[in-house]
């Protein structure tokens, strides 16, 4: 039996469906990501979790009891919100001791407790400060700390770092990260932000219009994506249109050159049109052997920091292409004829 | 730019002549109860008084009730409205107005009618009094609770007290009073100005308050009045000063509010 085990929900308001058929069985310490653009089900999932909404249909079990129906405050789970959501009134340490508190535990219980989370967030010295005195990082690890003090069973997190900076934003994912491994506590965390999903989870869910579209780790759902979805909302995509010359073989035209790629789907004959899907990192200016080369006019070249990201017109088909960059490179100019490369295999899919 | 700051000067100045002159001329009579020199005596005949400090008693005690009531009973609405039934807020807002429109005489007389025979005989009960207090009370404490409430983020701070294991009572007590404490300051202390000083309600229910006493000594008396006047004007001040003073002190609230990061 799976430790959080969420089985067939469903949830409709009115005539609108949130979510539809969403099955996952978690393993206990397993740190699960929610990823889809917003309005996709992805939060309304999590709140069937926590207990903020109930499922039209299906069964959501934690630690083998079926919860689809308890109230939130009877669930044992801890939750981070977007907003952070600390109690104004209360001082840090109050609101990291208020669910042992409310629990009715002693003193002698709360507080050796709430140091040992202020010593885990790394913020022992800000104890008797009221949230309002705190930046907005610092608020959020208490409420990381105040969503574990009572040590439940599963930590749930709401897009947590929606409304931090960037730099703090990487800095805490890491921390998160660092303390659900040190403790080892089952987690879903709920992103629009494929990087943080893909930095952070054992397992990714990646949803669209209420429904799964691919659960996998992070490697297969960035390089074996299982639907046109899934490929085009993780990690950037060339989407060009060719067509198919000899289905046998794998070759196909596009814009006047022909090149070869691994992915055939059954059915298809020679002469029609499809659309072929790549990875701008795969594809490089000084081509391996064996590697499909296509000629074009550079069209912009574009300078990221660690990456250039050069765009290539083939006629009525553009590509584009990341290189690393380095000290010792040389950008191509707008306007000059290249030749890139790319293996046949790299291609994703067609559509 | 120097001519628009010489005439918002001088209709500031204006406003200060219109709004004290009489206050200063009020204060000068209530002095000149003994001929020829300034005393206090007019006060001293006013705290003389028996019936004054009965009255004024009666008038606070009915203001505590009335504003416990308020609370009990604004602060779960107010907070279910805003959590769970934000589509009938205007209907809400529409009935908390109504004791604006609907002047004291008729409600007192409304009152009247149905609680004043069997089967429910409430009007020689101070109860009714209160009652009628809590609806007279009703838009500036629902105002300034509903104010309280839009300030923060009451779903955020539901639902994480709720995942912490709270449970209704403890999320009402222990998060919503709490950081609705200025607020209900503010609430209280308007209804506490509105209940010492009612007259209509008061002597139509025939209920020995301050009210109906300021009316009968100013029909019966000269400086005394005077003095009272000041008096009230005084209390108000001093509570308007207290909600400024409590209001900015409390802990948790000065500045920036939390959850308002969306």
């Amino acid at each position: 039996m799976p430790f959080l085990k969420i089985d067939a929900v469903s949830k409709h308001f009115g005539s609108f469906t949130a979510v539809e058929g969403f099955d996952i069985d978690m393993v206990r310490g397993e740190f699960v990501s929610f990823l889809g653009p917003s309005g996709c089900g992805k939060t309304t999932t999590l709140r069937m979790v926590a207990g903020f909404e109930t499922p039209t249909t299906g069964q959501i079990f934690i630690n083998e009891r079926d919860v689809t129906y308890s109230p939130p405050n009877q669930r044992n789970i801890g939750m981070v919100f977007q907003s952070y959501a600390l109690f104004p009134n209360l001082t840090v340490a109050d609101n990291i001791g208020f669910g042992l508190k409310v629990a009715r535990r002693p003193q002698t219980e709360i507080r050796p407790r709430v140091e040992e989370m202020l010593r885990l967030i790394h913020m022992e010295q800000f104890a008797r400060r009221y949230p309002y005195q705190l930046s907005g990082g610092q608020q959020q690890r208490v409420a990381l700390a105040r969503a574990l003090a009572r040590q439940p069973e599963v930590l749930l997190l709401d897009e947590p770092l929606s409304a931090l900076d960037a730099k703090i934003r990487v800095e805490l994912r890491n921390e998160i990260r660092a303390i659900q491994r040190e403790l080892g506590i089952t987690t879903i965390y709920v992103t629009h932000d494929q990087e943080e999903a893909l930095s952070l989870s054992d397992r990714i869910v990646v949803m669209n219009a209420g429904r799964i579209e691919q659960i996998g780790s992070p490697f297969e759902i960035y390089n074996f994506p299982a639907t046109p979805f899934v490929a085009s909302f993780v990690g950037t995509l060339n989407v060009i249109h060719a067509v198919l010359r000899d289905p046998a073989q794998g070759i196909y035209e596009m814009d006047g050159q022909t090149f070869r790629a691994g992915c055939v789907k059954e059915g298809l004959t020679a002469g029609q049109e499809v659309k072929l899907a790549m990875r701008p990192e795969i594809i490089s200016m000084d081509p391996e052997p064996g590697a499909n080369t296509l000629s074009g006019e550079v069209e912009s070249v574009v300078f990221l920091g660690s990456i250039v990201r050069t765009r290539v017109n083939l006629g009525a088909n553009t590509l584009f292409f990341d290189t690393f960059s380095h000290p010792r490179l040389v950008l191509p100019k707008v306007g000059d004829t290249i030749t890139v490369g790319f293996p046949p295999e790299a291609c994703l899919l067609q559509a | 730019m120097k001519r628009s700051n010489f005439w918002s000067w001088v209709w500031f100045i204006l406003g200060v002549i219109y709004f004290l002159t009489p206050l200063i001329a009020t204060l000068n009579f209530s002095l000149r109860m003994k001929k020829g020199v300034l005393s206090l005596m007019a006060y001293e005949k006013v705290f003389q008084d028996p019936a004054f400090v009965k009255a004024f008693v009666f008038s606070a005690e009915m203001a505590l009730f009335t504003i416990l009531v308020s609370i009990i009973l604004i602060v779960p609405t107010a907070y279910w409205v805003q959590l769970r039934l934000p589509r009938i807020r205007p209907l809400i807002d529409l009935i908390t107005m109504l004791p604006f429109v609907i002047p004291a005489v008729v409600l007192v007389f409304g009152l009247i009618r149905t609680y004043g025979r069997p089967p429910l005989q409430l009007t020689a009960s101070p109860f009714l009094l209160v009652m009628a207090y809590v609806v007279l009370g009703l838009p500036y404490m629902y105002r300034a609770v509903d104010n309280g409430l839009r300030a923060m983020d009451v779903r955020a701070l539901t639902e994480a007290a709720q995942s912490l294991g709270a449970s209704w009572f403890t999320i009402i007590v222990r998060i919503i009073l709490p950081n609705l404490r200025s607020a209900l300051l503010s609430g209280m202390f308007l209804t506490f100005a509105i209940v010492i000083g009612e007259l209509t309600i008061a002597s139509l229910l025939a209920w020995p308050a301050l009210g109906p006493y300021m009316a009968l000594l100013g029909q019966n008396r000269a400086y005394e009045p005077a003095a009272l006047a000041i008096m009230s004007f005084a209390l108000t001040w001093a509570a308007i000063g207290l909600i400024q003073l409590i209001g900015r002190g409390a802990p948790g609230q000065a500045g920036t509010q939390v959850g308002g990061a969306h």
